[in-house]
Parts: C-alpha cells; sequence; structure tokens
C-alpha cells in the first residue's frame, strides 16, 4: 500500500481485536448463563441483566470516580435481577422462559429510567494493559490493548470447567441439574441451588455489561446492547454447556460483531448493517447446524425446559 | 410482591380448583381469568406508584395523569386505539402460535418485515388504483410477516431448534436488513437525515375510521383477533392445535398433521405482526425506516400473555396497554418522568402477571417451597 499502512490486513487484524474486545461481554454472559443453565433453569432476562449491569456501573463509577467500584455495581445489580427471576420461578407453574422474557423488558426499561441522567456525563473507564508494547504497526497495538476483565473471563473458563467436575458445589448445580428428585432425596433444597445458580449467573452477566459501558464501546446509551445477552444465552446451548466451549464460542462472536467495523474502516460501508447482524446469523447458522430434533442435546442439562 | 399478596388472599377464596388453563377455559372459569390478572395490575400499579414516589413524585399524580392521557377525553382515547392496533395485532404472533405450547417472541421482527414487504409492493404498484395498491399491502405483509415466523416454526419442527431464541435472533436481523435496504436499494435520496424508502402515496394511505383520527388498523386488529378466536375454538383446526399443544404425542397418535399445524399457525402468527407493520406504514409513517422498530412487537407479547394467550382477551389488554403508552407522553411533561418510565410499568405489570401464574387453583401462596 502506498501510505506505507498494512492495507487489507487491517480486517483480520480488526478482527482479532475484536475478537478480543467484543467477546468479554458474551464470554461473562454465557458462563453466567452457564452456570444457571446447569442448575436446571434458564435465565432469558441476562439481556435485560447486562443492560442494566452497563448502567450501574457506568453509574457508580462517574458517581464514585471508580470504575472498579462500578464493576462491582454492576454484578450486584445483576445478582439482584437474578434473585427476582430466581425467586418468580420458585412459585409453583410459572414457565422460567416467560420469566426472562419478562425481566428482559423490565431489566432494559428500568436501566433506560435510571439512566437518563447518564447519557451526558462522562465516567472514569476501566484501564487496559498494553499487550502490544513490542510492535510498530499501531493497528496491532490498538488489538492488542486488553483490558483485565478479558483476561479474568478467559482464567474464570477453565476454573468453572474444574468446578463443574471436582468441587462439592459444581456437583450439586449439576444434580439439581439433572435430577431434581436426586437432589431432593439427598436433602438438598433445588430451589436454593437454583437460586443461587441463578444469581451468581447475574452476577457475571451484570459484570459483562459494565464492561460494555467502561471499555468498550465505553459509554452509556440507550443502543448499548442490541441482543447480546440474548445471542450469549443462545451460544451457551451450541457450547454444549461446556464453560470451555463458551469460552471458544465467544471469541467466534466478538470476531463476527467485529466484522462491519472493521470493513468499514478499509471502506466496505455497502453491507454494513448486514455485517452487523453476523453474529446473531452465525448463532442461528450454528443453531441449525447443531440442533436436531431426533436427540435431546449431547450435555443437555436434564431438567432444562427448553431441550424437553 | 407484599402487595400482590394482600390482593391475592381475596382472589384465592373464588377460585375453583382447576387442572390446567386449557381446561379452566373450556368450562368457563372466567372470574378468574379476570380477577387474578385484574389484581396483578393493581399490585404492578401500586408498586410502580412507589417506584416514582422514590423519585420524588406524587403518585396520585401519577395516577391521575395516566388515567387522564389514555382514557380521560376523547383525544386521549383515539391516541390509545391508534396505539392499540397494532399491539393486537403483534400480541396475536405470541398468543396463536402458544396455543402450540411455543413461546414466539419475534413479532417485532415480523412487524418489521411485513411493513418492508408491503412498503416494496405499494411502490412496485405506483399509478394503480389505490384499493388495489391497499390490498396488495396487505397481502404483502401478511405473507411478508408470515414467512419470517414460519422461519422459526420450521425449525423448531424440523431441526429442534429452540423458537423462542430463533425469533428473537429474526428480529435483530430482520432489523438488520431494513437498515440495509433503506439506506442502500430502498433509500429515497430525498430523505437526508433519517434514511427512508420512498413514500407510499397519500392516496395509498389507509386512512381514518370516519368521524374519528382512529386509522382503519383498529378494525383490521379486531377483525384478525375476533376471526383468531374462532379459529381457535369453534373450528376442528383450532381444536387440532390445542391438541396438540396440550399433549404432542397424543396429537400424534390420533394422526393430526402436526408439521403442517406448526407452520401454518406460525405463518397465521407472523401474518398478523406483519399486518401490523403494513397499518404502520399505511397509515402511521406512509414509509418505511427504522422509525418502524417502536417496540409493538415487545409489548405485544405481555399483551398476549396477560390475555393469556386468549384472542378475544386481547381486545382489552391491548386497548389498556396501548393507553398506558399513550399517557407516556402526558407522564413526561407533567411529570418529568423519563420516556422509559412507559417500559419500567410494562416490565412490573409482566413480572406481576407471571407471578401471579402461580394463584390458579387453589394452591397456597408459599406451598411448593421445599
Amino acid at each position: 500500500m502506498a501510505d506505507g499502512s498494512i492495507g487489507l490486513w487491517t480486517v483480520p487484524l480488526a478482527v482479532l481485536g475484536g475478537a478480543i474486545r467484543v467477546s468479554t461481554p458474551f464470554l461473562f454472559v454465557s458462563l453466567g448463563e452457564c452456570i444457571t443453565e446447569r442448575s436446571g433453569r434458564i435465565n432469558l432476562g441476562l439481556e435485560g441483566t447486562l443492560v442494566m449491569g452497563a448502567m450501574s456501573a457506568y453509574g457508580i463509577s462517574y458517581v464514585t470516580g471508580s470504575p472498579w467500584l462500578g464493576v462491582l455495581a454492576a454484578g450486584v445489580a445483576g445478582a439482584l435481577l437474578g434473585a427476582l427471576h430466581a425467586g418468580i420461578c420458585s412459585l409453583p407453574r410459572v414457565n422460567d422462559i416467560a420469566v426472562g422474557i419478562a425481566l428482559m423488558l423490565f431489566g432494559t426499561g428500568l436501566a433506560f429510567y435510571l439512566g437518563k441522567p447518564l447519557i451526558e456525563p462522562t465516567a472514569p473507564r476501566l484501564p487496559a494493559i498494553d499487550f502490544g508494547w513490542w510492535s510498530d504497526i499501531p493497528q496491532l497495538r490498538a488489538a492488542l490493548r486488553i483490558n483485565v476483565m478479558f483476561l479474568i473471563g478467559v482464567a474464570l473458563a477453565p476454573i468453572l470447567y474444574w468446578a463443574f467436575r471436582t468441587t462439592r458445589w459444581g456437583l450439586l448445580i449439576r444434580t439439581a441439574g439433572e435430577s431434581s428428585d436426586a437432589a431432593r432425596a439427598m436433602g438438598y433444597s433445588v430451589l436454593l441451588i437454583r437460586l443461587r445458580a441463578t444469581m451468581v449467573g447475574g452476577f457475571l452477566a451484570g459484570i459483562g455489561g459494565s464492561f460494555l459501558s467502561l471499555f468498550y464501546p465505553g459509554s452509556w446509551n440507550e443502543g448499548l446492547s442490541s441482543g447480546q445477552g440474548i445471542t450469549a444465552v443462545a451460544l451457551v446451548i451450541f457450547a454444549r454447556w461446556d464453560p470451555l466451549l463458551c469460552l471458544w464460542a465467544s471469541l467466534a462472536f466478538g470476531g463476527a460483531a467485529a466484522l462491519g467495523p472493521a470493513l468499514q474502516s478499509v471502506g466496505v460501508t455497502s453491507g454494513y448493517h448486514l455485517f452487523n447482524a453476523a453474529p446473531y446469523i452465525l448463532t442461528l447458522a450454528i443453531m441449525i447446524i447443531t440442533c436436531s430434533p431426533k436427540r435431546t442435546l449431547t450435555g443437555a442439562p436434564a431438567e432444562l425446559s427448553i431441550t424437553r | 410482591m407484599t402487595s400482590e399478596a394482600a390482593d391475592s388472599t381475596q382472589a384465592v377464596g373464588t377460585i375453583a380448583p382447576a387442572a390446567d388453563p386449557g381446561f379452566l377455559q373450556r368450562h368457563g372459569a372466567t372470574i378468574e381469568y379476570i380477577l387474578i390478572p385484574g389484581a396483578a395490575l393493581a399490585g404492578a400499579l401500586v408498586v410502580f406508584g412507589i417506584f416514582v414516589a422514590m423519585f420524588g413524585k406524587n403518585p396520585l399524580d401519577l395516577y391521575f395523569y395516566m388515567y387522564y392521557g389514555a382514557f380521560g377525553t376523547w383525544f386521549s382515547w383515539q391516541n390509545t386505539l391508534t396505539r392499540a392496533a397494532p399491539l393486537i395485532l403483534t400480541a396475536l404472533c405470541t398468543a396463536l402460535p402458544a396455543q402450540l405450547g411455543m413461546v414466539i417472541i419475534g413479532g417485532e421482527g415480523a412487524l418489521l418485515v411485513g411493513a418492508l414487504t408491503a412498503t416494496s409492493a405499494a411502490l412496485a404498484l405506483q399509478g394503480m388504483p389505490p384499493l388495489i395498491v391497499q390490498i396488495a399491502m396487505v397481502c404483502a405483509g401478511v405473507i411478508g410477516g408470515g414467512l419470517w415466523i414460519m422461519v422459526s416454526g420450521a425449525l423448531r419442527q424440523f431441526r429442534g431448534v429452540n423458537e423462542t431464541i430463533s425469533s428473537l435472533l429474526l428480529v435483530y436481523i430482520a432489523l438488520a436488513i431494513l437498515n440495509h435496504l433503506v439506506e442502500g436499494v430502498m433509500r429515497d435520496p430525498a430523505s437526508l437525515n433519517k434514511p427512508s424508502t420512498r413514500e407510499i402515496g397519500a392516496a395509498n394511505m389507509i386512512g381514518s375510521i370516519p368521524g374519528t383520527d382512529v386509522h382503519w388498523g383498529l378494525v383490521f386488529g379486531l377483525i384478525a383477533a375476533i376471526a383468531a378466536y374462532l379459529l381457535i375454538y369453534h373450528t376442528v383446526f383450532g381444536f387440532a392445535a390445542r391438541v396438540a399443544g396440550g399433549n404432542i404425542r397424543a396429537a400424534k397418535i390420533v394422526g393430526l398433521g402436526v408439521s403442517k399445524l406448526i407452520l401454518t399457525v406460525c405463518f397465521l402468527a407472523g401474518g398478523a405482526a406483519g399486518l401490523a407493520g403494513m397499518v404502520e406504514v399505511a397509515a402511521v409513517q406512509g414509509r418505511t425506516n427504522a422509525n418502524l422498530a417502536a417496540g409493538y412487537g415487545f409489548t405485544g407479547i405481555l399483551v398476549a400473555f396477560l390475555a393469556r394467550q386468549n384472542p378475544l382477551a386481547i381486545i382489552p389488554v391491548a386497548i389498556l396497554l396501548g393507553g398506558i403508552s399513550a399517557s407516556g407522553g402526558l407522564l413526561q411533561r407533567r411529570l418529568g418522568l423519563p420516556d422509559a418510565s412507559v417500559l419500567v410499568l410494562q416490565g412490573i405489570i409482566f413480572v406481576f402477571v407471571l407471578a401471579s401464574d402461580a394463584l390458579y387453583g387453589r394452591i397456597g401462596f408459599l406451598k411448593g417451597k421445599s
């Protein structure tokens, strides 16, 4: 390229950078949902949790000046929404999918309501670590400016994988998800296990939301999340409820989501909106390929209403 | 929650024991169906009142302005009915598949696709007599929206893909397609700030019901709701659908074509939402642009659940919810509440309505917690 830039290499680099940046909320939401679904319940309300988390993180970060307190607040807000979901679902004959839809509307509405005064001001954002210091290529350096949250998320995936297999609470969650009767026979309260699993799931999803408002894109507005939460829920299904697969799937999603902006940066603007829809199309395509009407999915918790 | 528990104690006393909603609907225990959602609605209003009181607003003012903005004057009635029209249609998009036990929440996507196809039909037929253009728009809207939701139904039936998630993903895909076309090949070069298609032409607009400012979309909605009711409760097809919704194995044993049922019902459901899109174009916007994604599809889900998926009950519920959104403007101007307050109230109502599901039958409020 004549202007000394790296030309079309910008696209894969931006996709790589995007895979790292954009995937973080996907990663947190899907890991959270993974915990919830393993306990035998599905929380479709994580879309609302994500937006609520983004708003509370931005608000607390603005008021206190500390973005990390914002992250914590986002987690707490998410856990509260999770508790609300689990609380309603523990009433008899209440459909968890419908409650999720309700909380999706409620969470987004509440976040928009409380977040009105936050659209103008600028809150302190999360710092990034520069992993690209050795490179001269600005695009590569931009791609490798990695947020700590991403690293936490990446570390969390194997920890969860290990925890599901070996720890006591991991086994309890799986028991509740595979056979609530067995858990009850062992003397555990299934509703309590699911309450905790949904709260932890909400906590992680809220944190995922804080990443949206405090790092990338890094501001609060009402168009911040358009379906990332619900995509992440779908992602758990084709990641077969496996935290490690959630990690890879999130990275693939982040890359797909970064495709539109990356192509735009090299001047391909015609299909901008279609490329922006790439994660949704990808989700749908993978669900079509991996689902089957004849058998339940391998690895699916037996108590999960969505697979029965 | 506590206020609802208080409301519900009276409700529980009058309830006859019942096994499932389908059984109740056939045997006409309608008191329960009015009392429990009514109590849930009242509980939600109380909680919303407390919520705005925390922001220093007087809840009594809130209730007054909500009533005034929704049903207080002839003007607000017309505003309410105008908003109820698309809500009836998008609610059918959730309520019809619900008879088959499917949870479709993609009405917004079918609305957008219906708007696009209806606009395309009108633009393709420019110069034809308005009646022909309008009929073509109705057909195009219904077919566009119908096929869109049929995709979710087909994926569920033939690939086992969860229809709730696929229909919601299709909303975002529909929005992307709409934006792509509206900013691309279908763009009117004259629309600078807000990319839009060309106008369908004033002559092709469907206009208002004589003597009112309420457009004919309301009549479309009423006809669709009544037709859906007759279809579900008074035809063999509807009976077959409800059998399949109750017990899919029984339906297969008696030889019902479940695939055909699912595809047809999904087509009709999407067609209703597509018709809502056509109405919004032909009665309100006059063209297709991103304004159409106004959330009618999502509010329609709430309407369907509040009406307990009954097509006739959808009509009053849609008017009620249309009233709430019509009063949003007044709440903004008089009380300084943000426009999202309508969303918050809708969310609270939804939560209460679902929680009130636990009250059907005689089950005590705290039973079932092990």
